[in-house]
């Protein structure tokens, strides 16, 4: 086990892309590390180059105390799982998961001894004497786990492992995921654009745009606070509404009327973005000093109702308990239940307070 | 004929549907099938006939094979001139003939195989691995094959001349190699790209190094594609037919395409034994494909890769 030490990752390909732009990050040994963004964000080519897959053009990674910008994969001592998952289709799953043993040369009793621990950890011993085209996706993907956990290897790199698997797989092994990094406190670097699986499976979130890193946090201050717009419109579903706001007798005033607390060290007249998350809005009757809007549609998700209103000529995303009733087109009044919002600069984007 | 053929087909068709457009679709449709028969055995009984023509020729006493009117059937069966192709007539002892097959065994087996070893290896490299001008060498790797034999016999006699590669099984061996290598290098290079990359990244993250991964994972799945390209190849090797006549002149070098074609020449030509070497010639081949038919069919097929 190790944690993993990037400086200044840089990568451009040979057609002058540039994937990855001076990323810095600092993985902690025993960490679930979540790198998380767009599809062409940089985030699987900073895997790979932590793989050994791909060259980066400059800068450093260190996996432990060993710096291994020059060693081929096999000498890095980690084990990745891809999202094809890789199995090798002419190899049983005994086999398969016996692959990454075998290289290291272990006699055959102890190559048996390890598969066969693997296999129950996993629940694959039945599968054993199977090959990979028989096998269901899910399967497929708990032999790789286990190809990959058998070598007890230094770090686990994941790439997307289950964005080829159903929505209701998906939950089970993102549960079996985490209590496996749990119970063996393997240090994991996860690649996902699933900000959902990112949020339940990180201990801290990297957020990666066009190959710069945006913000790193736990998941909590990833959601309340986004470091900038970017990670303010990426995480949460349904998203943060933006809302171009004032500085005004020590409120934040919109054009609709919205009024939120004004957090510290803001000029006044300042014309900034605050962030506010649709659960902070509440929906009541008209009138009563609440801001004066009209429903434009409205989603019953069961458990929950996301209605849009209108308001000053804005759209506001809000979240709603299942019990409220408010029908498209009817008026109503928005509030703001929580505290001083982060608020952004609308030219650099970034966080201001 | 191929064309022709064509063509009458598609004539055939284009006027039946035309007809069953009009009316009666489920009548015409089995008189379709009727003619599409018809059509089909009269072709296959041109195809085929120049095949059975041999076998009965190699089959007949010669004073059988002269006969006019020809003896289609009710002639007697001999072997002779099976023997003939492999037994010194008169004597005991391999015929030329028997030495013709067995050049052209070694060459055609060690060319292909000599192809296969230097091919698939390139056609990993050209797949797998950023190059300069990739393109442009693979198209000049191709334009090799551009010109056809004859053109450049004369120069590789030449050049032969000064290596003492003439009238040796080492030339021919080495000449259809070259020939067989480009072929071999665009139809693996096909097969190579369809075995997904990420096997060998499994691999070498599982700690083998670049080129265990490709021989522990990526050639066990390219076993179809090299068979179906070996076919090509050997078949090459196995007719190819201007080369070894320029290139040798001794029975200990040359292969039996020329040598076959040495029969038809002198005075009297011995037809029966013409049509029995040639039986035995098709034969090999014949068996081959059959061997691999199902590496055949699973190499075309191999793109069928869950992704």
């Amino acid at each position: 086990m190790a944690g993993i030490e990037i400086t200044g990752l840089h990568k451009r390909f040979p057609d002058g892309t540039v994937a990855v732009e001076r990323v810095d990050l600092s993985i902690r040994d025993g960490e679930l590390f979540v790198m998380l963004g767009p599809s062409g964000c940089g985030k699987t080519t900073t895997l790979r180059a932590i793989a050994g897959l791909e060259r980066q053009t400059d800068g450093h990674i260190d996996i432990g105390d060993t710096r291994v910008d020059d060693l081929p994969p096999a000498e890095r001592d980690i084990a990745m799982v891809f999202q094809f998952y890789a199995l090798y289709p002419h190899l049983r799953t005994r086999d398969n998961i016996a692959f990454p043993l075998r290289a290291e040369g272990l006699r055959e009793e102890e190559v048996d001894r390890r598969v066969t621990e693997a296999a129950r950890m996993l629940q694959l011993e039945p599968l054993l004497d199977r090959r990979p085209s028989r096998l269901s996706g899910g399967e497929q993907q708990r032999v790789a786990l286990a190809r990959a956990l058998v070598r007890q290897p230094r770090a686990f790199l994941m790439d997307e492992p289950l964005t080829n698997l159903d929505a209701e797989i998906r939950a089970d092994m993102r549960t079996e995921i985490k209590h496996l990094q749990a119970r063996l406190g393997t240090t994991m670097v996860y690649v996902t654009h699933d900000q959902i699986e990112a949020m339940s499976l990180g201990h801290r979130i990297a957020i990666l745009n066009k190959g710069r890193l945006e913000q790193v946090g736990t998941p909590m201050e990833v959601y309340d606070r986004p470091a900038t717009l970017f990670c303010a419109r990426f995480i949460g579903s349904p998203p943060m509404n933006l809302v171009p706001v004032e500085l005004q007798d020590d409120a934040l005033r919109g054009s609709g009327g919205l009024a939120l607390h004004a957090p510290d060290g803001l000029a006044r007249g300042q014309a900034v973005v605050a962030g506010v998350r649709p659960e902070a809005l509440e929906l009541v009757a008209p009138g009563d000093g609440a801001v004066p809007a009209r429903v434009v549609s409205e989603e019953a998700l069961g458990d929950e109702v996301i209605y849009v209103v209108e308001t000053g000529g804005q759209d506001l995303r809000v979240r709603m308990p299942p019990a409220t009733r408010f029908a498209a087109g009817a008026a109503v009044g928005v509030r703001h239940t929580g505290g001083a919002p982060p608020v952004y600069d609308p030219e650099t984007e970034e966080v201001l307070a | 004929m191929a064309l022709q053929v064509d063509q009458a087909v598609a004539g055939e068709d284009t006027g039946r549907e035309a007809r069953s457009r009009r009316g009666a679709p489920r009548r015409t449709g089995s008189v379709r099938t009727w003619v599409e028969i018809a059509l089909l055995a009269f072709f296959a009984v041109v195809m085929l006939f120049p095949v059975v023509w041999m076998l009965e020729t190699s089959l007949k006493e010669n004073r059988d094979v002269y006969a006019v009117p020809a003896k289609f059937l009710g002639f007697d069966v001999t072997f002779h001139h099976y023997k003939d192709v492999f037994v010194q007539r008169g004597g005991s002892g391999a015929s030329d003939l028997a030495i013709n097959f067995k050049n052209s065994v070694i060459v055609a087996t060690l060319s292909t195989l000599v192809a296969t070893a230097l091919g698939v290896p390139a056609a990993w490299a050209y797949s797998r691995f950023p190059m300069k001008l990739k393109k442009d060498q693979l198209f000049f790797i191709l334009s090799t094959r551009f010109m056809p034999p004859v053109v450049v016999v004369i120069p590789i006699f030449l050049m032969y001349r000064d290596l003492n590669l003439i009238d040796t099984k080492t030339g021919l061996i080495l000449i259809y190699a070259a020939f067989n290598l480009p072929f071999t290098i665009w139809m693996m290079k096909g097969f190579v790209d369809e075995v997904p990359a990420e096997y060998e990244d499994a691999a070498m993250l599982d700690g083998y190094s670049r080129l265990e991964a490709f021989f522990r994972v990526t050639l066990p799945l390219l076993i179809p594609g090299i068979a179906a390209t070996a076919v090509f190849a050997l078949i090459f090797s196995w007719n190819e037919f201007v080369f070894s006549v320029f290139l040798t002149s001794s029975e200990d070098a040359r292969t039996a395409p020329p040598a076959i074609a040495g029969l038809i020449g002198g005075t009297t030509v011995d037809w029966g034994l013409v049509a029995a070497s040639a039986m035995v010639f098709a034969i090999p081949v014949l068996i081959f494909a059959f061997l691999v038919r199902k590496h055949l069919v699973a190499g075309v097929t191999l793109g069928a890769v869950r992704r």
